[in-house]
């Protein structure tokens, strides 16, 4: 219960800050939009083509997205000298860590709601469904799970808007095509079962990264 | 006196007289495979060089755990070593692949498991040593370094398994190499690809090893201009 209620507190600030500024869910947003927007104008969209390439257009949208605004999770951080406070409360780092996450998952889900619906018009398809919702949540816990560790790693990195992609991309990439097949699968009006495998290795991807990068990020903070 | 490149190193002879060697077998003794033709004998070439990339991720993520555990420096040297010698080999496994790929199936790229497994990979390791040089140096770069050679370690079977799963329904494709080449070449091709594979893992030990040295000296004059200065400091005092 103790360590619940740590985790809250530190994903609460975020959120209380991000209530307050608005910066990543806007900055998320409004990335991902363009770039379905952008989509739509570089393929000739029709009702043929958009349930085959749609649901890859959105996916990689929210990733590139995702990424600008996980940048920004440790810079305030860093810029308003609050990390070393943080690394001095009297709690183990997986907490520090989760509590980051939470705060990013929070993020990126609220940009998703706001992104999704824009692709169902954009592109004409059902999205209001369960199965999105499935899909939404598994790939918004990897995300911000494997986007923390990294976030932290580049913080002190120079280019670091650069460096984040780069280390992101290519390890997201298993959970990314998790996304885009089962999305597939239910834009096509196929079964649960269909995408079963699909979730599961969606559901182990995000099982491996958030243990794996609670347990590791100690290592991270240390100096 | 220990020298960076030892142009006697043992393994360094051994790795050249059995590439010498392997060029015979390859070009000249071993018979022309029937069903793909010469292009085959990329095979001998593509094969060796992709177990070399295999041993660089391989060391990479075992030194670099090595290194979270223990904190030793030299599995630092190891982990950054294996993973340049490592990448070279990557990047030759990838374009021997494609140059046998585009008269055996028509195309330079495809979505099979494997091929995507090995570029991902190749993108990590990628970002692990533009990390490395992009990071101020010390302990803390070591550790980081460390933490996504582990990472990568852990998301390459996820990354086989989602490959997988992906490509269940290519078109048909002319698989397995060696399988197709049983049939006109026997143990011939085991022969070739034995001496080959030899040749290309000596290189790679020796390539690692320098490697491993440059590493160590960098390290030395860092630590030399350190102890230096201060020195000069308490002079002046």
């Amino acid at each position: 219960m103790g360590s619940l209620r740590i985790i809250w507190a530190i994903g609460r600030k975020d959120l209380l800050l991000e209530i307050r500024n608005k910066d990543v869910v806007v900055a998320v947003a409004g990335f991902a939009l363009l770039v379905l927007v952008i989509f739509t104008f570089a393929i000739d969209l029709n009702q043929g083509n958009a349930k085959l390439v749609g649901p890859g257009v959105l996916w990689a949208g929210i990733a590139f997205a995702g990424v600008t605004g996980l940048n920004r999770a440790f810079a305030l951080e860093v810029e308003g000298d609050t990390l070393e406070a943080l690394m001095l409360a009297p709690i183990s780092r997986d907490l520090i860590y989760l509590g980051k996450a939470l705060g990013n998952f929070l993020f990126i889900a609220v940009a998703q709601i706001i992104v999704i619906p824009v692709f169902a018009v954009l592109f004409n398809l059902v999205v209001f469904r369960w199965e999105m919702l499935a899909i939404s949540l598994l790939t918004t816990i990897g995300f911000s799970a494997v986007g923390t560790l990294f976030a932290a790693m580049s913080v002190r990195v120079r280019a670091r808007e650069v460096m984040l992609p780069l280390l992101f991309l290519p390890v997201v990439t298993p959970l990314l095509m998790a996304a885009v097949e089962s999305t597939s699968h239910m834009v096509y009006g196929r079964s649960w079962s269909d995408m079963a495998q699909w979730l599961q290795l969606a559901v182990a991807f995000d099982v491996a990264f958030v243990v794996v990068s609670a347990f590791i990020f100690q290592h991270i903070l240390e100096d | 006196m220990n020298k960076i490149l030892d142009l006697l190193d043992p393994l360094l002879i051994l790795s050249a007289t059995l590439m010498g060697v392997a060029l015979y077998l390859i070009f000249i003794w071993v018979p022309t495979e029937t069903n793909q033709g010469a292009v085959q004998r990329i095979l001998y070439f593509h094969v060796p060089v992709a177990w070399g990339s295999m041993l660089g991720i391989f060391v990479v993520s075992g030194s670099s755990f090595m290194y979270l555990l223990k904190k030793n420096e030299k599995w630092d040297r190891l982990a950054v070593a294996s993973a340049e010698v490592g990448l070279i080999f990557g990047g030759m496994m990838l374009l021997s692949g494609m140059i046998w790929a585009r008269p055996v199936w028509a195309v330079w790229w495809t979505g099979e498991a494997k091929l995507t497994t090995a570029l991902i990979l190749f993108f990590i390791y990628v970002a692990y040593l533009m990390f490395r040089s992009y990071f101020p140096p010390g302990a803390q770069r070591q550790r980081l370094a460390a933490i996504i050679g582990v990472i990568g370690a852990i998301d390459t079977p996820i990354i086989y398994f989602a490959a997988n799963l992906w490509s269940q329904a290519p078109p048909p494709l002319i698989t397995g190499p060696a399988a197709d080449a049983e049939s006109t070449l026997g143990s011939d091709l085991g022969t070739v690809l034995l001496v080959s594979t030899l040749a290309f893992t000596f290189l790679f030990i020796f390539m690692v090893q320098t490697r491993y040295k440059i590493r160590k000296s960098e390290d030395d004059v860092v630590e030399l201009k350190r102890a230096s200065s201060a020195s000069a400091m308490t002079g002046v005092n």
